[in-house]
């Protein structure tokens, strides 16, 4: 979605919809997301089948409890987590993984930054709210696989259940995914001008 | 809001413009690149059409996947030796600067980078990993980014970021004996929580910060991240000053040393500038600091107890409990007499010279436990040869330690040093998560180098300070 064509328009991000999966627990890092030996790659193609690899399976490659592997999540695009989700390694094949999993967007009670920023390079939304909100989305989702669950970027809410709730979004990702412009390399090549003005200043670069 | 820190200024110098999402648009000094985050950015370039913008401002390494044992090309793993051939090619048709491993300058790209001059005091530089906060340690602006970003920095020499708050962590007294710079950062992640840093920088000062050498307080910064802090820094001073001086940039360059000094001690924090918060640490109060857990904040020191997780604050019971039954410890217990099975001695945390000195000195004269496999990498080939020419190799040889080439290695499994099923591993590495080392069983405790040392001789956690040190050349 990211990359491509670059005369593509970049898409505004300012609703997901779809069905919810609960991934419960906090300081979930990135090395559980997607184990390092999977990124022995020099693409993304293909990592979604990684995604929380040594939580779903064991050492014979059978699958373990996990909601990834339940038939009933397998459509889901909106993932429900809980504190400090994707912290640890910067590693973007992390939320690529979800992303190619299948997952458009994140509810939690909060993210860890960088991980955060690369989901916004991605145009995914992770949006916050506290514990006693996500804890009722997330057990509702595992009563509701199939139920409907929007997350409205734009006016920070999330709507599930026929009831709607407050949600939190980073005001600079707001705008971005919102005006479709998170994207930021052709944003900031336009400004090679002032680029150029700014490393002059710097008594430590030198040559151009 | 934060004025007058070193954040601030640098933060001003390199601001380009703010960007119409409201992040602002900031130019990079020095961009590190990596055999692991850089390849795919380097195809999102392609399938643009654009080019590398300032490949004299880019840096190249290998760490993470090269073999420590074995180096011989092709490599034996298939995966790595696609990965290095990959970025032999992005780097060589984009005229980037690549210190791979025929050149003597290899290593861990946190290692190189300042031991070669090009980090520098009030510079802006990222890297594909997160713990480029190191190079905060000399005053420089420094964090991780992603894939993405690395796609926007190739191309335009510019990154999109929000401006954090700033935290100032105060660092008092003096150090006791036995106690280093890794156990005041593992104190200040138990203290504040891994996620404590999120939103914010984090300025660490105080006397036990300035008693530090570049390499402790290369350490310290280093872990930021794992207190959730994107970046840390430390004040330039004289031994920030003395330390570049020695440089190869600037013995090659020595005219810029004293054109840039003024620069330097411009940018560092105002004596009356405002932070966004405050903490407080003493540094005498510290014992050796062990993790019992899966992160890195739940750390403890060596004689006390372990928590029982329901003295903890709500948000971290439930990951308590999952991290001691990975873990297989009882809350009430100490970590001292933990069994181990590895001793891993490297990372970019702890595997500098320094680091190597003050292991050597446990070592000397001792044997490696009948059980434990332990072995040292270097973080770069320039530790790897100057600890060879003071005869620390030997010394660790001799003890029954493996002694490696420079690299990533166990600090996250990407070549062929792991933990196999359940082993615990004693490590001066950055990350005790579940899987880190290789294996989804595998049980890691983190600790200073030093602590890694006595570990491996006596086969259990041990308080270090029980080893008399032997004074080695």
């Amino acid at each position: 979605m990211s990359s491509g064509d670059p005369t593509e328009e970049i898409p505004e991000v300012d609703y997901v919809e779809g069905t919810g999966i609960p991934i419960r627990g906090n300081d979930i890092d990135t090395d559980q997301i997607i184990p390092a030996r999977f990124m022995k790659v020099v693409t993304f193609d293909g990592l979604g089948q990684f995604s929380f690899f040594d939580l779903r399976f064991d050492d014979d490659d059978n699958e373990k409890d996990h909601p990834m592997n339940e038939e009933r999540f397998q459509d889901a695009n909106i993932m429900v987590v809980n504190n400090n989700f994707g912290c640890g390694s910067s590693r973007e094949h992390a939320p690529q993984a979800l992303m190619r999993w299948g997952i458009d967007a994140l509810i939690g009670e909060s993210f860890a930054e960088i991980f955060a920023g690369n989901c916004l390079a991605l145009g995914i939304p992770t949006v916050t709210a506290d514990h006693e909100t996500i804890n009722d989305l997330q057990q509702w989702v595992d009563d509701n696989p199939d139920g409907e669950v929007e997350v409205d970027v734009a006016a920070e809410t999330v709507t599930y259940g026929g009831q709607e709730v407050g949600v939190s979004v980073d005001d600079a990702q707001r705008k971005a995914l919102v005006d479709g412009i998170w994207d930021t390399t052709a944003l900031m090549k336009a400004n090679e001008q002032a680029i150029a003005e700014t490393a002059a200043n710097l008594p430590y670069v030198t040559g151009d | 809001m934060s004025q007058g820190t070193l954040y601030d200024k640098v933060w001003d110098r390199h601001k380009v413009t703010t960007l119409p999402n409201g992040q602002d648009q900031l130019f990079v000094g020095l961009h590190l690149i990596h055999e692991v985050t850089s390849p795919q950015a380097f195809g999102m370039l392609r399938e643009r059409d654009l080019e590398v913008a300032r490949p004299d401002l880019t840096h190249a390494t290998v760490d993470h996947i090269v073999p420590t044992a074995d180096q011989s090309r092709p490599y034996s793993d298939d995966a790595a030796e696609e990965m290095m051939a990959e970025l032999e090619e992005n780097v060589r048709d984009a005229g980037i600067e690549f210190d791979d491993p025929t050149t003597g300058n290899q290593g861990i790209v946190h290692v190189i980078g300042p031991e070669q001059g090009i980090t520098q005091p009030g510079k802006t530089i990222v890297c594909g990993d997160s713990h480029t906060s190191t190079h905060g340690a000399f005053g420089a602006l420094a964090f991780g980014i992603g894939t993405s970003q690395i796609r926007d920095v190739l191309a335009t020499q510019t990154v999109a970021m929000e401006k954090q708050q700033v935290r100032k962590i105060q660092v008092d007294g003096e150090l006791g004996e036995g106690v280093e710079a890794k156990d005041i950062i593992l104190e200040i992640i138990r203290r504040l929580g891994t996620e404590g840093g999120v939103g914010y920088v984090y300025e660490y000062a105080g006397e036990a910060i300035e008693n530090l050498d570049m390499e402790g307080r290369m350490s310290i910064c280093n872990m930021s991240i794992e207190g959730g802090a994107r970046a840390g820094y430390v004040n330039p001073d004289e031994t920030t000053y003395e330390w570049l001086a020695e440089t190869d940039y600037f013995q090659e360059h020595p005219e810029e040393y004293d054109d840039l000094k003024p620069y330097w001690e411009s940018i560092r924090s105002d004596a009356d500038a405002e932070y966004d918060d405050v903490v407080t640490i003493d540094a005498s109060e510290l014992d050796p600091v062990v993790t019992w857990g899966t992160t890195p904040g739940q750390g403890v020191g060596i004689h006390d107890p372990i928590p029982a997780p329901e003295d903890l604050a709500e948000d971290k019971q439930d990951t308590a409990r999952r991290a001691q039954k990975h873990m297989r410890v009882e809350p009430g217990e100490t970590m001292e007499g933990y069994d181990i099975d590895v001793a891993f001695l490297g990372s970019c945390t702890n595997a500098r010279l320094p680091d190597l000195r003050r292991a050597a000195r446990i070592v000397k004269g001792r044997q490696v436990a009948d059980d434990v496999r332990a072995f040292v990498v270097p973080g770069s080939q320039r530790v790897q040869q100057a600890a060879e020419e003071e005869g620390l190799a030997d010394i660790f040889r001799e003890a029954g330690f493996d002694w490696r080439n420079a690299g990533c290695s166990m600090c996250l499994g990407m070549n062929e040093d792991q933990l196999e099923g359940d082993e615990a591993c004693a490590s001066s590495s950055n990350r005790n998560f579940v899987g880190r080392q290789g294996s989804k069983d595998g049980r890691t405790v983190l600790m200073n180098p030093r602590m890694v040392a006595a570990a491996a001789i006596t086969g259990e956690v041990t308080d270090v300070r029980d080893l008399k040190e032997v004074t080695v050349a």
